[in-house]
């Protein structure tokens, strides 16, 4: 089918007959993939249907816990009233870090992650005490009370990174990306070249905001065994780290996960507090216990995106072309280092986005402050690098008083020169020129700069802007050992097949994409296909559904599981039928063995009955990819996935009030497994990215570190007002030059950069309200203040 | 006053409960104890909708229930579950997301089946939410004949946030809905249940049950929750129980007990008494009864001022709407409450009342401090009158925050001018976030009043704002900005309306501002 189709808008029909039409044609000709089968649990979701882990029946005898929060950023824990939370109504069992029986640590990487605090209060929401009662109502009570309860020795918090980097405090040794094509070459380039521009800039850090909330379920089993049922993007993470806090072994521990209620890095390793927290109560109680946090706790309790703060320096041709470029990228890391390594690395190596930086030195710093450890949020560092080249490029073409998409287009990588990155990879799929220019075409931008400019000289409160950004992200998780999956297929006697692998479902449609290359493996319809839940006792050693990878490396599991078990069909049919195993075609339910067609099922139980194996492993392992995390150099990505957007808003100069009018994109998607579920991902990242960058502010108490926005009264989210009528999004036709399944790309996490573009049009918008050159000082979030702010400090500038 | 079981209508039957805490949330009693999870719990505060249900009443009883959406005999609204208290159930309907599929005999209802074949479920866990919104939509818009915009829509989903899609293609269910034949809510069954539950329902309806979140000496403090059905019931209840808290739409209370466990004690619910849910129109005089929901209080504001559309939007997203009251926006006072302003430019008066003793204060007079006002014990606000402005009154509602909707203004403000000859005959220029009660900027008033309506005036005023306010800064603003943006708010009324080229709404706001009549 034709994947290049528009989604117009309109209020009718936005998924065209066309696009239904041939969808409807391919399915029947026997295609399963670069079709769009609805989410596998769609129609169970839009009836209350698929449950998540609070809907499941409680076992007889369930508990419910809450956890008692540190009311100070920093200080000494010096004792905790037990009796007195024990008193409380309903209450029956109090724990703290003493109760463990294993260790006292849920860190992913580094062990520094206490799971309740171990004496020294590091910020102001850590758990301290695990309460246990009859009713999670009680128990949350009973934690309620904990600042009542505790004697502490408070000491003065360090809250902003900044304030970290100062004192040289951070959760791991700064990173640096450097590359000079000859020594020295960095400082030659920046003496002698025509411009140079020196500057700051600010981003703020985001919620992942999952509408399910962290929970876990902890349920004794047999023989010191425990059963955990958690919403988690990695089970066997939640496997080892609650072994580890038992004093276990893995064995003993099974964790499950069917679905999550969306995930978005924040279960990747910071379900592990409480997966710990419920396996060590259950333990200690030998009574199913459930621990489901309230939203404020979970905010108050768990870590997101990384806020950033820049320090740059860039050298530049009178072109707009950067000939050198030296940046300080200072995260605010949090309390612990949890996964701030990985995040700051994929920063660092997303700074170049789609363009060529000769000469280039980037200093990566994980600053820690008394404030929740953040973690992974879908682009895991990789948008806090590229923007700032997005905001370089804008200040450049400002001072030089050319459109900004030219001085991008001067930067883009080459596809025979100018392709070496940062860090020594060399960009062999480039295709950012043509998505630009068709998406130019597509969105009428020229048109449009020179009718917003137009309307500009005449509106006397209300501003447009426009900016087109690009994107160019990498695929793969930089520690090369984690690009590994696994799969087990079943086919019953009935035909029918039951799949299980070690990616989780969150939302991104996996398992319906995992089930549609299963189907088109063996031939049969959707509805033979059915994947279950994650579970850490099917499949082993898997890792985090995470890095955009969940269908790159499940699916080629999968398939390869569903491909040992049609080759063993396919021998026995050309064994009982006569001809070659190779002949052997499965399609639309049905085997074809030269003149005799049988279906599915009927071969399927003549194979059962000749002792066939009707069930498989299958294990992938990307190649070509390594990396060698001292020198930062190596192919950390197996390919690069690309994309562009244009967004045109309209700024209100009096309140700084903003509205986005249009949005057109064209996105790289590879060869789609499924068009619809990745324009899904794609208009989804877009819409969460333009949240993050505009309207989701963090904001922590300047003095005692609480995190004031703490919930969705606080903490704002876009709406569907936020939506634009004119979102125009359009995949990139463009089969992956890498042998990926079906030729696809990974598309969680890319399109979070094509939100840049909303930003970027508000800084161009808020630049009309100044002369010729007006550079706003815009900061992210822009929110209504950061833009007014940038208006008026940009006509104050004009005046 | 015997206590009496809560009786509603539930999955074709009538359920009874009894024995749980009066502040028992629906939510709570749907996934813990009647073992429906359909409907989720995201944020336990009414902010994210994935809680959204749908209840029904008697129209009868809800007279005149304009914002409400009509069914035969029903009167039907999208509500969050997770900060309603139970025991306000009694004598209604509750419908889930997993009554939508019995509604029709059909495997999905067209809501339903347009959010699969649109792709609108990605985690699913908003889903029912915006299933039960979209379920709203539909009846309303089924019943009536109508078709929603595109905006419309839009402004129905504001009480509902996905995290997932990115919202178009749940925008697009929401017209792919109406592409299949249709299904009417059977309102005959409901309401004929609703009718057998006031008959055996003695009046007034009490309900008692143990809180064990309150132990005693020989169990659990016992407490009451009262819902009079009159005027004259409710007085009497107050006088004689003034400590009692009064309860409307709980989308406040409701997150004093989900998150900062107050105890809340006996409480008084105002949303059955029928002489407060009455909006009454007597010439230039509009009435709103202290129990009316906001939606209908906006509703009827809007119908004669349709300036203060944009505000009423957004205030608060629909199933806020349905349940908050502008009575208790008002009563309860907070300092960026967003009714308050307008009506404290439209010049509004309460009226209060304390057992059968009634006064009339103006609202600029009721505030006295942060979150406290001149109500006296025992006594209640009985309704809000405001005085229709004339038809040549300059009237303006400007609200700023974060996000468009559903968010608490940083800054929110009421204007109303006259002329005469030029010249500022009245001025009320009423501010929220910028002391700590909702007032009246004096200063700025005092600039224009009596002046010729100008640039200098204007400019005047916006200097004397400095005197009127010294603002705070906290999570939302800083104390510069709302200053800064109070002063550019007057220039946008001067804009927007100077007697030499105004510029429409268009031309001033970022917002996209669209009517809401539906499309026939």
């Amino acid at each position: 089918m034709n994947q290049d189709v528009a989604l117009k808008p309109g209020f009718a029909g936005h998924i065209p007959a066309s696009w239904a039409d041939a969808d409807a044609a391919a399915l029947s000709a026997g295609a399963r993939v670069g079709v769009s089968p609805p989410h596998e649990s769609a129609h169970l979701h839009v009836a209350g249907a698929a449950p998540y882990i609070d809907d499941i029946p409680e076992a007889a005898g369930t508990l419910h816990a809450a956890l008692g929060l540190s009311p100070v950023a920093a200080g000494r824990l010096v004792n905790i009233d037990r009796e007195r939370l024990m008193a409380m109504p309903g209450v029956v069992a109090v724990f703290t870090a003493s109760d463990l029986p294993g260790v006292n640590d849920c860190g992913p990487v580094v062990h520094d992650d206490p799971i309740l605090a171990d004496g020294t209060l590091r910020y102001l929401g850590q758990p301290v005490a695990l309460i246990v009662a009859t009713e999670r109502d009680l128990a949350r009570r009973a934690a309620a009370l904990i600042k009542d309860c505790l004697i502490i020795e408070p000491a003065a918090p360090v809250l902003t990174q900044r304030a970290a980097h100062a004192r040289g405090d951070y959760v791991l040794k700064p990173a640096h990306l450097i590359r000079e094509s000859t020594e020295g070459a960095l400082e030659r380039a920046r003496v002698a070249a025509p411009h140079r521009l020196r500057g700051q800039f600010s981003l703020g850090g985001q919620e992942q905001f999952y509408l399910e909330g962290q929970i876990s379920y902890a349920i004794p089993a047999e023989n010191d065994g425990m059963r955990v049922l958690c919403s988690t993007q990695h089970p066997s993470e939640m496997q080892h780290v609650i072994a580890h806090a038992l004093g276990w072994r893995s064995h003993q521990v099974l964790v499950e996960c069917r679905r999550m209620g969306g995930g978005f890095g924040g279960k990747e390793s910071q379900s592990a507090l409480f997966a710990c927290a419920a396996a060590l109560a259950a333990h200690r109680l030998q009574r199913p216990v459930k621990l489901r946090l309230d939203r404020d706790d979970d905010f108050l309790i768990t870590g997101r995106r990384h806020g950033f703060e820049y320090d740059y320096d860039v050298a530049f041709e009178e072109t707009g072309r950067i000939l050198a470029i030296e940046a300080d990228l200072i995260a605010n890391a949090g309390h612990s280092a949890d996964l701030s390594g990985a995040v700051m690395t994929r920063a660092l190596c997303h700074l170049d986005n789609a363009y060529f930086l000769p000469e280039v030195a980037i200093h990566g710093y994980n600053a820690r402050t008394n404030t929740q450890s953040n973690t992974a949020f879908r682009g895991f560092g990789g948008p806090q690098g590229a923007l700032l080249i997005e905001i370089v490029m804008d200040r450049i073409a400002r001072a030089l008083g050319r459109d900004p998409l030219d001085v991008r287009r001067a930067n883009f990588y080459g596809t025979d020169e100018r392709n070496v990155t940062p860090y020594g990879q060399v960009v062999e799929d480039n295709v950012v020129h043509k998505i630009v220019d068709d998406l130019l075409a597509d969105s009428d931008y020229r048109k449009r700069r020179a009718a917003i400019e137009a309307f500009n000289r005449h509106s006397e409160v209300l501003k447009k802007g426009i900016a087109l950004t690009p994107v160019k992200f990498g695929i793969s998780f930089n520690v090369p050992h984690l690009n590994q999956a696994g799969a087990l297929v079943h086919v019953y006697v009935d035909g029918s097949i039951l799949v299980n692998h070690g990616g989780t479902e969150m939302g991104q449609g996996l398992n319906t994409k995992v089930a549609q290359i299963v189907a088109d493996a063996l031939g049969v319809g959707f509805a033979a296909v059915r994947c279950t839940a994650t579970d850490t006792s099917k499949v082993a050693n898997t890792s985090a559904t995470a890095a955009s990878t969940g269908a790159d490396l499940n699916g080629m599991a999968a398939q390869d599981a569903a491909l040992t078990i049609r080759a063993r069909l396919a021998g026995f049919a050309a064994q009982r039928y006569g001809g070659s195993a190779e002949n052997v075609r499965f399609a639309n339910d049905e085997v074809k063995i030269g003149t005799t067609i049988l279906p599915f099922a009927t071969l399927v139980r003549q194979a059962y009955e000749a002792r066939v194996q009707l069930w498989s492993d299958g294990f992938y392992a990307t190649p070509k990819v390594h990396w060698d995390p001292k020198t930062l150099r190596g192919r950390p990505f197996y390919y690069f996935a690309y994309g562009a957007a244009v967004s045109e808003v309209v700024v209100d100069t009096l309140t700084g009030e903003f509205s986005l009018l249009r949005a057109d994109i064209l996105h790289d998607a590879g060869r789609s497994l499924n068009p619809a579920i990745d324009i899904g991902q794609i208009e989804g990242a877009f819409i969460q990215s333009m949240g993050w960058l505009t309207m989701e502010e963090l904001v922590w108490h300047p003095q005692s570190g609480m995190l004031l926005t703490h919930a969705p009264s606080t903490y704002k989210i876009p709406t569907a007002n936020d939506c634009p009528d004119a979102l125009n999004v359009r995949l990139f036709d463009n089969p992956n030059a890498e042998p990926t399944i079906h030729r696809s790309k990974a598309v969680g996490e890319p399109p979070m950069l094509l939100a840049f573009s909303v930003l970027l049009a508000i800084r161009d918008a808020i630049a009309a309200t100044g002369g010729q050159g007006a550079d706003p000082p815009l900061r992210a979030p822009a929110t209504p203040e950061a833009i007014l702010d940038a208006v008026d400090a940009v006509r104050s500038a004009a005046t | 006053m015997t206590p009496q079981p809560i009786k509603f209508y539930f999955r074709n039957q009538i359920a009874r409960v009894d024995g749980l805490p009066t502040t028992t949330t629906v939510l709570d009693w749907l996934r813990i104890h009647a073992g429906r999870p359909g409907t989720k719990e995201g944020c336990a505060e009414g902010d994210c909708g994935a809680c959204t249900i749908v209840v029904a009443e008697l129209a009868d009883a809800a007279d005149p229930a304009q914002g409400a959406i009509r069914v035969g005999d029903l009167a039907l609204r999208p509500i969050n579950a997770c900060i309603r208290f139970l025991p306000t159930l009694h004598g209604k309907a509750l419908l889930t997301v997993e009554d939508l599929r019995s509604l029709t005999d059909r495997a999905l209802h067209p809501v339903q089946q347009a959010m699969v074949d649109c792709h609108a479920s990605q985690c699913g866990f908003c889903t029912p939410g915006f299933v039960m919104s979209l379920f709203a939509t539909y009846t309303k818009h089924i019943e009536a004949g109508t078709r929603p915009t595109r905006q419309q829509v839009a402004d129905d989903l504001a009480g509902n946030l996905c995290r997932c899609t990115g919202y178009r293609p749940i925008l697009d269910a929401a017209a792919k809905m109406f592409e299949f034949p249709a299904e009417h809510v059977d309102a005959a069954p409901i309401a004929s249940a609703l009718r057998a539950i006031a008959a055996e329902t003695e009046e007034p309806f009490v309900y008692a049950a143990p809180n064990p979140a309150y132990p005693v000496a020989d169990g659990a403090r016992i407490d009451h929750f009262h819902a009079p059905k009159t005027l004259a019931g409710l007085a009497a209840l107050y006088a004689e129980k003034p400590r009692a808290r009064l309860l409307a739409g709980a989308t406040d209370i409701g997150l004093w007990v989900n998150k900062l466990f107050r105890d809340v004690g006996d409480l008084i619910y105002l949303g059955d008494v029928v002489e407060l849910r009455a909006i009454e129109r007597d010439g230039s005089l509009l009435r709103i009864g202290a129990a009316v929901p906001l939606e209908d209080a906006w509703g009827a504001l809007i119908e004669t001022m349709p300036e203060l559309e944009e505000m009423a939007l957004r205030f608060a997203g629909p199933p806020v709407r349905h349940a908050g009251t502008m009575g208790g926006n008002v009563a309860n006072g907070s300092p960026i409450g967003d009714a308050a302003p307008v009506l404290m430019a439209l010049d509004a008066t309460l009226v209060l009342q304390q057992g059968v003793r009634i006064r009339r204060l103006a609202l600029t007079d009721f505030y006295l401090d942060y979150m406290r006002n001149a109500l006296e014990p025992g006594e209640f606000l009985h309704s809000i009158d405001v005085a229709l402005p004339a038809p040549e009154t300059h009237l303006r509602a400007y609200k700023i925050s974060k996000r468009t909707d559903c968010d608490i203004s940083a800054v929110s403000c009421g204007f109303a001018l006259t002329l005469r000859d030029d010249q500022v005959a009245s001025i009320r220029l009423a501010f929220g976030g910028m002391a700590a009660t909702v007032r009246r900027a004096r200063e700025a008033e005092a600039a224009l009043l009596g002046e010729t309506w100008s640039e200098t005036a204007i400019r005047a005023a916006m200097d004397a704002l400095g005197r009127d306010f010294a603002p705070l800064t906290d999570l939302r603003a800083s104390k510069d900005y709302r200053l800064r943006v109070a002063r550019n708010l007057l220039w946008r009324f001067w804009v927007e309306n100077r007697p030499i080229a105004p510029l429409p709404q268009e031309e001033t706001r970022a917002q996209r501002i669209e009517h809401r009549e539906a499309v026939a």
